[in-house]
């Protein structure tokens, strides 16, 4: 097959392209620039966009002797990925950008130009198994990342590659340097690539308008006081709040529900967090239809998980939790599980 | 491997590879009293002399450098900060749109440096600069004005400047010309006096020679401020211990190249113009950029860089263009600036009024010594499947932006 490796100039991209390689197909590995004026240098661990991102990766495709290009997907991904993002937070939800780059940038822009190209294949290095056009968890559970690859429909699946899903890290960084890939050691990349401060807060002042609204106690319906705007807020945050005087009882209190349209923002316990049930939007679903019970939910990209079961409409999925899960957010992703295969994957609308 | 990339960099001519061999194993410092110095003293100053009479310039006029970009930078900054010293009011700095970063840069960096006002002088439709285009300019600035930088040919689009013409005109308002020839010399006649010009750069690799090893031409009576301080080497212009092999292959380079011009400007512009015509029955909407292939000469020489093929392919990323090229060991170019390695439209095609989304879809390719028609007929024989596979790539991804 002609296989196109994303090469984010990490070392499980690099050591993806390899194993592709080494799997006798022909590999041509593109580097992303999504960013439209990336830094010089990595700032710290975070991001994947700078130029020395990009020597990294083409400095591993000449080590594999594989032909590299960088494709320039910055428009699509600000368009695509950044504006959603921003937006989704401004109407106080809570986005996963990393699952949206997958299903609109990687398996989407990507595949499809690579497709047009002549390729049959996208291969990246994330961690998940795909057997049959199955997507299941990796074999690493530390870095399992089926949950950002759950939204991928059985048509990008089927162009998809993820040679890494049966590896722990700590095998592919050996097989990096033993590869004589200069990046085994570097460091992995965390949170938000195109925030690479790490200040989500500070992006999103920047760039949503300050609103301000009620912070109002959810218990007793009482104004404790007013905030900027609810994208400083997500579902479960505890500080940050700007509240100046404790609750009445001195246990600390959580955003518990955003509301846009009045930008109130409720506060309560801990034990108000709690959610039994949730409703999505459109999912992408590969299980049986109906009603499936004995599956698995996950509503974050590590941990958030509960037994659950899932009726299933061509609208939205409807979950009925078998154990109570805090910090549930519309915005957020639900990955419904069986053992460890995924059956689907939706939008949360609402909890309760 | 059919390599169509020769303004990128040409392969070393065997003259130059054997000088270059042989007087690597020689020790000797020029700057040295003892015989060995001595001895490389007298390659460097003979390699000198060739250089000069091969360019139409005093053996003193040869600045010898590491190639054009250190020639564009000392030239860009040196003349700035000379003329400036000699008359405060001079700070303008005066180049053309579609100069090579080497000097784009180097003038941007004055203006944000070295309190410079930096005048980017428009081009025609083909990529020219006029003397008259100068001339309003130098009318209305000229006596605030320290240089002006004219690329003698463009790396991009191959066009050639009357060079001669620039030059008469800026110093009639009694301003130096420095003039980028790194695409020129061993491509079209180049005489550094005739030209008018201040100060040229050249570069090694681009005519046969190795990497690494230029000049900059400066005419004697040029003041020009060094960039590099030191040993004081090179006029007091420009320091470092010389690159003995490096200049005798540079002169080697150089002499038979430009020997070589009058017969092979003949030969490549006749494989240049059969690979145009051939690229475009196979690709009927494909567009030629630049000077038209029958233009009349420029100061006795061709209007256009022999070697010189620059085409837009409407429908087509020139990214994915390469790719599929590279794919079937065409080597050829965008021939834009490069961020990151991201294509970016090019500054020269935007500068001659292109749209983005057609300079966005162009190639280059650029014919050297050893070029052959079997590279034509290779590039021609692979463009047309590769044009309808790029078209696809570009047109799916129009309908998803547009869904
Ligand atoms: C017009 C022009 N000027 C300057 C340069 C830079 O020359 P060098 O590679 O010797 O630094 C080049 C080549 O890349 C060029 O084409």
């Amino acid at each position: 097959m002609r296989v196109l490796a994303a090469m984010s100039g990490g070392v499980d991209s690099a050591v993806a392209a390899a194993r592709a390689r080494e799997a006798g197909h022909e590999v041509v590995g593109v580097h992303l620039a999504l960013s439209a004026r990336p830094a010089t240098m990595r700032e710290g661990a975070r991001g994947c966009c700078s130029v020395e991102d990009s020597r990294d990766a083409r400095r591993c495709a000449d080590v594999l002797d594989i032909p590299f290009y960088v494709w320039d997907m910055a428009d699509r991904f600000r368009e695509d990925v950044i504006e959603p993002f921003v937006a989704e937070y401004a109407a106080g939800r809570t986005p996963n950008p990393c699952l949206r780059c997958n299903e609109k940038i990687k398996f989407s822009a990507v595949l499809d130009r690579a497709r047009a190209l002549g390729f049959d294949a996208v291969a990246t290095g994330h961690y998940a198994r795909l057997d049959d056009g199955v997507l299941r968890r990796a074999a690493d559970p530390d870095k399992d990342q089926s949950y950002v690859l759950g939204v991928l429909t059985a048509d990008q699946l089927a162009h998809a590659m993820f040679p890494l899903g049966d590896s722990l890290k700590s095998e592919v960084r050996a097989e990096a340097a033993r590869r004589g890939l200069v990046v085994a050691e570097k460091p992995d990349s965390h949170d938000i690539c195109f925030i690479p401060s790490g200040d989500t807060r500070g992006f999103l002042s920047d760039r949503v308008p300050d609103a301000p609204g009620e912070l109002v106690d959810a218990v007793s319906g009482a104004v404790l006081g007013e905030h900027g705007g609810v994208q400083n807020f997500t579902v479960g945050q505890r500080h940050g709040l700007g509240l100046s005087r404790p609750a009445p009882d001195g246990r600390p209190r959580y955003v518990l529900g955003i509301e846009p349209v009045s930008r109130q923002v409720r506060v309560g316990p801990a034990e108000a967090l709690e959610v039994t049930a949730l409703t999505t939007e459109t999912p992408v679903w590969h299980g049986p239809r109906g009603v499936v019970g004995d599956v698995t939910v996950q509503v974050r990209a590590h941990g958030g998980l509960a037994p659950a079961s899932v009726e299933v409409h061509d609208d939205g999925l409807a979950v009925t939790l078998g154990a109570p899960l805090r910090g549930v957010a519309p915005g957020q992703a639900v990955v419904v599980y069986h053992g460890d295969r995924v059956l689907g994957s939706a939008t949360i609308a609402a909890t309760s | 491997m059919t390599y169509l990339d020769h303004a990128a960099t040409t392969p070393m001519l065997p003259v130059a590879v054997a000088a270059y061999t042989e007087a690597l194993g020689r020790v000797g410092n020029p700057s040295s009293l003892h015989t060995a110095g001595r001895r490389a003293r007298r390659d460097v100053e003979e390699a000198r002399e060739t250089i000069a009479a091969a360019v139409g310039a005093l053996p003193t006029e040869v600045v010898l450098s590491t190639g054009g970009t250190e020639g564009d930078n000392l030239a860009v900054k040196g003349l700035y900060w000379a003329r400036r010293a000699q008359d405060p009011r001079r700070t303008r700095v005066v180049v053309s749109a579609v100069e090579h970063h080497a000097v784009l840069d180097a003038a941007e960096w004055l203006a944000s440096h070295e309190g410079a006002t930096l005048v980017v002088l428009p081009v025609d439709a083909v990529g020219r600069v006029t003397p008259e285009a100068l001339r309003a300019e130098l009318a209305a600035h000229g006596d605030a004005t320290a240089l002006v930088s004219v690329m003698w040919a463009n790396n991009e689009v191959g066009t050639v400047n009357d060079v001669r013409g620039l030059a008469e005109v800026a110093h009639e308002f009694g301003v130096p010309l420095h003039t980028d020839a790194v695409q020129a010399v061993g491509s079209l006649p180049v005489d550094f006096a005739a030209s008018g010009a201040d100060a040229l750069s050249l570069t090694g690799h681009k005519l046969g020679g190795p990497v690494g090893v230029g000049a900059l031409l400066l005419r004697r009576d040029a003041t020009c401020v060094p960039l590099l301080h030191g040993g004081g080497q090179e006029r007091d212009v420009r320091s470092g211990t010389l690159d003995v092999a490096g200049t005798v292959a540079l002169a080697a380079a150089v002499h038979a190249a430009v020997e070589a011009v009058p017969r092979r400007v003949v030969e490549l512009a006749a494989l240049r113009d059969d690979l145009v015509a051939r690229l475009i029955e196979a690709v009927p909407d494909a567009t030629l950029n630049g000077v038209p292939l029958d233009a009349p000469a420029v100061n006795g020489g061709p209007a256009r860089l022999a070697g010189n093929a620059h085409l837009s392919f409407p429908g087509c990323e020139g990214d994915s263009l390469l790719m599929l090229l590279d794919a079937h060991e065409i080597e050829c170019s965008t021939g834009s600036a490069c961020t990151a390695g991201v294509a970016r439209p090019s500054h020269v095609l935007l500068a001659m009024g292109v749209d983005e989304a057609a300079a966005r879809g162009s190639l280059r390719f650029s014919l050297g010594h050893s070029s052959t028609a079997a590279d034509v007929d290779a590039a021609v024989a692979a463009i047309g499947p590769v044009v309808e596979r790029a078209r696809g790539a570009l047109a799916r991804a129009g309908e998803r932006v547009g869904s």
